[in-house]
């Protein structure tokens, strides 16, 4: 297969796993949560301290998921407890991990060349398939549950949550933690991949994974059977590629994150001027209460 | 039975907004009975409809629900008790998920949520027989989004959510007051029959007269905060409620 497509598939499936994580927040939960720019790469720095500890690659790796549920914790508590918006919650704990992160090992940029990782189980692009596949399975079967269905429910209407007898705000904690577990695990894979962690690495992520949603949405946009995990996968894969046929084509890897942010823009923008056309407004009183998402 | 004792309720206190809604207001509802509040705008319904569900604490005051005190717990501990349906069809259901779903998840009220598949197949038959009553197919639509739903298809399905676990009361907040006249027809009728069929205690609020008359056991009218008519609702008059509003209008505008 051609290196290029095979790389470009490699890292579309570790962006998969943030996609995933994203798609928590940004589509089930409907919170734009930041914190995973410092989430990502944390990920990638407690799998470096932890790999040149002597752990050994799997517990590295599986150790970004719980670190990466602590960030979620944080952005959480500050959201829920101390009734900081979403958005800045998110951004305070993205800013909090910066230094965190920095802490961890001391340095900025972490070579990995010299240490075992996932990678060596097997070839990376399987490793990752059996990563992903089991990551969306498993979160499917976990939507399918009472509990999951609950959190479904609080991103669509907080109040019949309530009607429940349920407090929403644990399934917002349970989500934020869930999500960024995820960002973490995506970090710690990145890392492996590319050989080193760099506390830049998390910069405009959130901007990917949206860009990533988005184009997975796109895909058989009618179709009810398509759930939103297998979107996440597809959109990361494409955007991958996509962008590794950019760089193929002459453009410069700086260039990307420009494409991205134009990709969230222009289908953000169509979404709105498509609606307003239409007419359908949201029925009155309705607020927060009604989003229209596309399948979960 | 519900009772509300010594009720306060000030809105912005210590402003030059502030706005006392209720001061040691008391009522009492029968239980199985349909209670009608209505009133001017800014009459206090719906704050009051508010306070006993929970979205609102009062100030002040104790509200017993069949002898409990539900005044201090959350909105979500005493929606165990309480059903409510809100004039935005929307709001007591999620949009995002099918009829099924949205079924199996209400019939889940006020039980613990686990690790469980939501859905239970063998309690299908029962959803559908629940659906059948209301006459409107939604029978043949289980994997259908709700939000594909008419508004008034919706407030149906709303209606039966808080009903199918027969609260301990039922709160009506002008639930048909944004669908059509035809349509609201429908829910009205099909919101009686389901208060007789399962004996709950309802307080419905409603800027329609005619619909408070037809529909309740007894008519309460607020103003200011204050219950300014409460009768039987075969011993009230459209024209005599109409009456009440016009003399409250010609003071307002002398007063102005």
């Amino acid at each position: 297969m051609n290196s290029l497509v095979m790389t470009s598939i490699e890292q579309g499936l570790i962006f998969a796993v943030l996609s995933i994580g994203v798609f928590i927040t940004y589509k089930v939960l409907d919170i734009a949560d930041l914190s995973v720019e410092g989430t990502f790469p944390m990920g990638a720095f407690v799998f470096a301290k932890l790999i040149s500890m002597g752990v050994d690659p799997i517990t590295s790796t599986l150790s970004a998921f719980f670190f990466g549920t602590l960030a979620g914790l944080m952005t959480a508590t500050l959201f829920i407890k101390l009734k900081i918006q979403p958005l800045l919650a998110g951004i305070l704990t993205m800013t909090t991990l910066y230094s965190v992160n920095l802490r961890i090992n001391g340095r900025a940029n972490i070579p990995l060349f010299n240490y075992d990782s996932i990678y060596n189980i097997g070839p990376a692009i399987i490793v990752l398939m059996i990563i992903v596949l089991i990551i969306k399975i498993g979160l499917d079967e976990f939507l399918k549950t009472e509990i999951g269905y609950l959190l479904l429910a609080t991103g669509d209407n907080e109040t019949l949550v309530k009607s429940l007898g349920v407090n929403s705000n644990k399934y917002k904690v349970i989500g934020l933690m869930l999500a960024n577990g995820f960002v973490g695990l995506s970090g710690a894979l990145m890392a492996q991949m590319q050989g080193f962690a760099d506390i830049t690495m998390g910069s405009s992520i959130i901007v990917v994974a949206l860009a990533s949603i988005i184009i997975g949405d796109t895909i058989k946009k009618s179709s009810n059977k398509l759930k939103g995990t297998t979107r996440a996968i597809l959109g990361a894969i494409s955007y991958k590629i996509i962008g590794g046929i950019a760089i193929d084509l002459g453009l410069s890897p700086t260039d990307l994150k420009a494409i991205s942010a134009i990709i969230v823009i222009v289908f953000i923008a169509y979404n709105n001027f498509s609606s307003e056309l239409l007419g359908s407004k949201k029925a009155k009183g309705g607020k927060e209460h009604v989003t229209d998402k596309a399948t979960i | 039975m519900l009772q509300i004792k010594q009720l306060s309720k000030t809105f912005n206190r210590g402003t030059e907004n502030e706005i006392r809604v209720f001061d040691k207001f008391n009522l009492k509802i029968e239980a199985n009975k349909c209670t009608a509040i209505i009133g001017p705008n800014g009459c206090g319904k719906s704050t009051l409809l508010n306070i006993i569900g929970g979205s609102i604490m009062s100030d002040a005051g104790e509200i017993h629900l069949n002898g409990k005190n539900i005044a201090q717990l959350k909105e979500e501990e005493r929606a165990i008790y309480i059903g409510r349906v809100y004039q935005d069809p929307s709001m007591g259901v999620s949009p995002s998920l099918t009829i099924l779903e949205n079924m199996s998840l209400a019939d889940k009220k006020g039980e613990k949520f686990s690790l469980k598949r939501l859905i239970k197949k063998k309690e299908i038959d029962r959803y559908i027989e629940l659906l059948k009553s209301l006459d409107l197919g939604l029978e043949n639509k289980l994997n259908t989004k709700v939000k594909y739903l008419s508004g008034g298809q919706r407030q149906s399905l709303s209606l039966i959510m808080a009903a199918m676990k027969h609260p301990d009361l039922l709160l009506l907040d002008e639930h048909t007051a944004a669908l059509d006249p035809k349509t609201s027809n429908v829910i009205m009728k099909k919101t009686k029959e389901l208060i007789d069929k399962y004996a709950i205690t309802t307080i419905m609020i409603s800027h329609n007269m005619k619909d408070a008359i037809d529909y309740s056991d007894r008519i309460i009218m607020l103003d200011e905060g204050k219950i300014v008519l409460d009768k039987p609702s075969v011993e009230v008059t459209e024209r005599e409620l109409i009456e009440i509003y016009r003399k409250k209008l010609e003071f307002q505008i002398i007063s102005a």
